[in-house]
């Protein structure tokens, strides 16, 4: 791709992403990316892909009028979640706000059940009643999906209580964006983190607008890893477009919390390259910046070149995984277009148990 | 001039002490700011110092005399240049508690819960008569099926407790058959709780179950939510609800909601409890009544006791109940005594609201707190040959609409009575649900009772005139009869 050759020779020379760059961070971070193996880059490669696909596919479907009130896309941040995902083990769970759908994918959650509650039917994970904001899964250990901006700070502390309290070994990702690392209930969960050594990986996802303002206008303190440093919670800045990055930099954080040693905070420099939300025109940023990194740090090209450079994948190989990656995204879409709406009936239960 | 010690208060409601020690011995020289003596309370312990310098010519009250009320004179101090024993023998005759003199009453159920709110002119005085501890058993018997205790099987023995006590046995039993059930608020380890409710259980389950936390409420309420969702049974102990408004996100939008949102995947096993609603001269922002705010939001369940019965089986119960629940307690109830059933495991269930007192001319339906003005109001009432029932709701939500709809469809006459503000108070509900089911029914059109509608003032005589009171109960009640 042309996109990818032009990438080749610019690494590294984003308008603000500091790619590796361990500046101002409380634990260096390898300069350089560690490398994937091919499984590694495959696993990268398929795992985005869905996500891409499947969120580009909500898109057209919320323009088509199937997916209504909120619809928050991923799109541009998938090396974020698919490399914090490889880096868990069976039972450590994960929580976040709601832009959600590429955790809910990562995590290993049903195509069609997220497609189907985004479109408020049946077969949706919630049975319709939900949304975009708001799925679950025990079976795969994701707990939310919430609305409220900061919330899923004091949940995800509150998981990795309950996994020192079990004693089970567990790590809760906890993921939250620039915007809400301004919120006061950050901060508290911080302290009893670090206070009770609780074994949580804050992963604050800098995609660097919280809604329409920059992170510049919002926070007095712009490098998210410091935003520990007088609770003593260790942080580092990553390079989340870089899915090695991501990788490597989230297993030292998830070994840090399993060993007992407390919280960590993993700072996420990534971007999105749509709206906040589907209402949103983006007059808070040029069409150039949005162009310059998707040409020059897209995660998952990064990972296609690898595929076919170093791993000498051929560009049928590719498609074949391509045209796989859109059946799913397409079976969901089906599926969740020709489902029924939840039954009449349904409004008046799961209220109590 | 001799001068009278008096017995402090440590805090508004407190109404008794211990005297636990004498640290100057009579005859002894004290300055201003020495300590002259040690109190206790179930809540607390201080240290009493002198305010004026002399000499301590006669101790009144001696070394580990229980329940001293506030404000009995427990010492005499000589001024200076007087007279040491001329000065202790002319003090007035001390009002000397005798606990031991005094009779044990035994616990009544009609007369249970009938201390009241201090307020700014019953403070014991030099007429206060020290409060003794209810001794002995008390055995439910001819119980019939309208009983104030149909939960309690017949022959049960009762013994008396305060609800404070009440609430702690309940989570202690419960955390002993349950190993995911913990603790956590502020000063509840360490310091014992606040208000002493979690006395002793930091001693028995150790740090791990008894949390201390920061003070945090926003974060440790959406620490305990978390918990829950995996499947502990959190008891998040507010300090008192006013500063549950800082965690009220998490109550309602992650707790409560989330089994919805989930479809019934992912609900809260959590109770949420502490003091509601005013003491006494704490101002406004340490009094609000939070009952008919959580008793708003589907997904929660709001209880609300009274008793120290009732305190202990529905906290039980609610420590079981797999929903987010939302217990409010009240500071004024926690010391007092009520006859609780001696039984391995007793529980209430949530929900139902009981028949404190039967009668026929008219219902009062109240809660918490507000039970005290109805029951003392029932009295009132049946001086002037009017018959009045008491239900007691204890659950707000889900709220027993059947009980009260057939003590209207019996009475057809009504009046609510609740310390929260009237503009949707759980009394507007009631009317409401009154309306929907007995219409038909009714004689007179239902008067609520309630808080007035302002901030909570400090002052004694506007506090008094903010609260509901006997008089408002009686009043409403004979204007629903007609009378």
């Amino acid at each position: 791709m042309a996109v990818a050759a032009r990438k080749a020779g610019r690494a590294g020379a984003g308008a603000a992403n500091k790619t590796t760059s361990t500046k101002g961070s409380t634990r260096g971070a390898a300069l350089n990316s560690p490398q994937f193996d091919k499984n590694q880059d495959l696993t990268a490669y398929n795992d985005m892909l869905l996500i891409r696909r499947f969120e580009e596919k909500s898109g057209q479907m919320y323009g088509m009028g199937l997916i209504g009130g909120f619809c928050h896309l991923y799109i541009g941040q998938e090396a974020v979640v698919v490399g914090m995902q490889m880096a868990t083990k069976e039972g450590d769970q994960v929580i976040t706000g709601y832009r959600d759908h590429g955790h809910m994918l990562a995590c290993g959650m049903d195509a069609k059940g997220v497609m189907a509650e985004l479109t408020g039917r049946r077969g949706g994970l919630s049975k319709g009643k939900g949304g975009s904001m708001h799925m679950f899964s025990k079976e795969k250990h994701f707990y939310g999906g919430h609305g409220i901006v900061g919330a899923q700070v004091s949940l995800g502390t509150g998981i990795a209580f309950a996994n020192h309290y079990r004693e089970n070994g567990n790590v809760c990702l906890t993921y939250f964006g620039d915007g809400a690392a301004n919120q006061g209930q950050v901060y508290e969960s911080f302290n009893m983190a670090q206070l009770w050594k609780l074994p949580v990986v804050y992963v604050i996802e800098n995609n660097r607008y919280a809604m329409g303002t920059a992170v510049s206008r919002a926070s007095a303190q712009t490098d998210f890893s410091k935003r520990g440093v007088s609770f003593g919670i260790p942080g580092e800045q990553v390079d989340g477009m870089d899915i090695r990055a991501v990788y490597a930099a989230g297993q030292r954080a998830i070994e840090h919390a399993r060993s007992g040693k407390g919280p960590y905070i993993l700072e996420m420099q990534t971007y999105r390259y749509r709206g906040h939300s589907m209402s949103d025109p983006a007059k808070y940023r040029t069409k150039d910046e949005v162009t310059r990194m998707r040409e020059e740090h897209d995660p998952i090209e990064q990972v296609r070149r690898r595929l076919l450079e170093s791993w000498k994948l051929s560009e049928d190989e590719l498609k074949a995984i391509d045209s796989r990656v859109r059946e799913i995204v397409n079976e969901a879409a089906e599926f969740a277009t020709h489902d029924p709406e939840p039954d009449p009936s349904e409004l008046y239960t799961d209220i109590l148990l | 001039m001799a001068i009278d010690i008096l017995m402090p208060a440590l805090s508004p409601t407190m109404e008794q002490g211990k005297l636990a020690k004498w640290l100057k011995k009579e005859g002894d020289q004290v300055k201003p700011g020495d300590v002259l003596a040690e109190i206790e309370t179930d809540k607390a312990t201080m240290e009493v110092e002198a305010i004026d310098e002399g000499v301590l010519a006669k101790i009144l009250v001696s070394d580990g005399t229980d329940n001293v009320a506030v404000n009995t004179p427990i010492a005499i101090l000589a001024g200076e240049g007087e007279d040491v024993s001329a000065a202790a023998s002319s003090a007035k005759a001390p009002a000397a508690p005798a606990p031991e003199a005094q009779p044990a009453p035994t616990p009544d159920m009609e007369r249970e819960g009938m201390a009241d709110r201090p307020s700014a002119d019953s403070i014991p005085g030099t007429d206060a008569k020290p409060v003794a501890e209810p001794a002995s058993p008390y055995v439910i018997q001819n119980r019939t099926a309208h009983d104030a205790m149909a939960e309690i099987p017949e022959g049960t023995e009762m013994v008396s407790m305060t609800v404070r006590e009440a609430l702690r046995d309940a989570m202690a039993e419960e955390m002993r058959k349950d190993d995911s059930v913990f603790v956590m608020g502020e000063e509840v380890a360490e310091y014992q709780g606040a208000y002493k409710v979690t006395q002793g259980l930091l001693q028995e389950f150790g740090a791990k179950r008894v949390i201390d936390t920061p003070i945090t409420e926003h974060g440790f309420a959406g620490v305990g939510v978390g918990a829950a969702f995996t499947g502990l049974r959190p008891i998040v102990e507010f300090m008192t609800f006013n500063f549950a408004m800082q965690a009220i996100d998490q109550i309602i939008n992650s707790a409560a909601k989330t089994l919805y949102m989930s479809g019934g995947q992912l609900g809260a096993p959590i109770v949420f409890r502490g003091p509601n609603g005013a003491a006494a001269r704490v101002g406004a922002q340490h009094s609000h009544d939070y009952a008919a705010w959580y008793s708003n939001v589907p997904g929660l369940k709001v209880v609300a006791p009274y008793t120290a019965s009732d305190a202990k089986g529905l906290l039980k119960s609610a420590i079981r109940d797999p929903n987010p629940i939302v217990f409010l307690e009240n500071e004024i109830l926690y010391g007092q005594s009520f006859p609780v059933p001696k039984l391995d495991d007793f529980t209430v269930p949530i929900g139902k609201a009981r028949i404190h007192r039967q009668g026929k001319d008219v219902t009062i339906v109240s809660f918490s707190i507000g039970m005290t003005y109805a029951l003392k109001a029932a009295q009132e009432l049946e001086k002037e040959g009017i018959d009045a029932e008491v239900i007691d709701l204890r659950t707000i939500r889900p709220m027993d609409t059947d009980t009260i709809v057939a003590s209207v469809m019996k009475t057809g006459r009504c009046v609510t009575v609740e310390e929260g503000f009237p503009q949707s108070g759980v009394g507007a509900e009631i009317v409401t649900r009154i309306m929907e089911n007995a219409f038909d029914y009714l004689d007179a059109p239902v008067i609520r009772v309630t808080g007035k509608d302002v901030p909570m003032p400090y002052a004694a005589n506007l506090e008094k005139l903010a609260l509901p009171n006997v008089a408002e109960v009686v009043q409403a009640a004979k204007a629903v009869c007609y009378r």
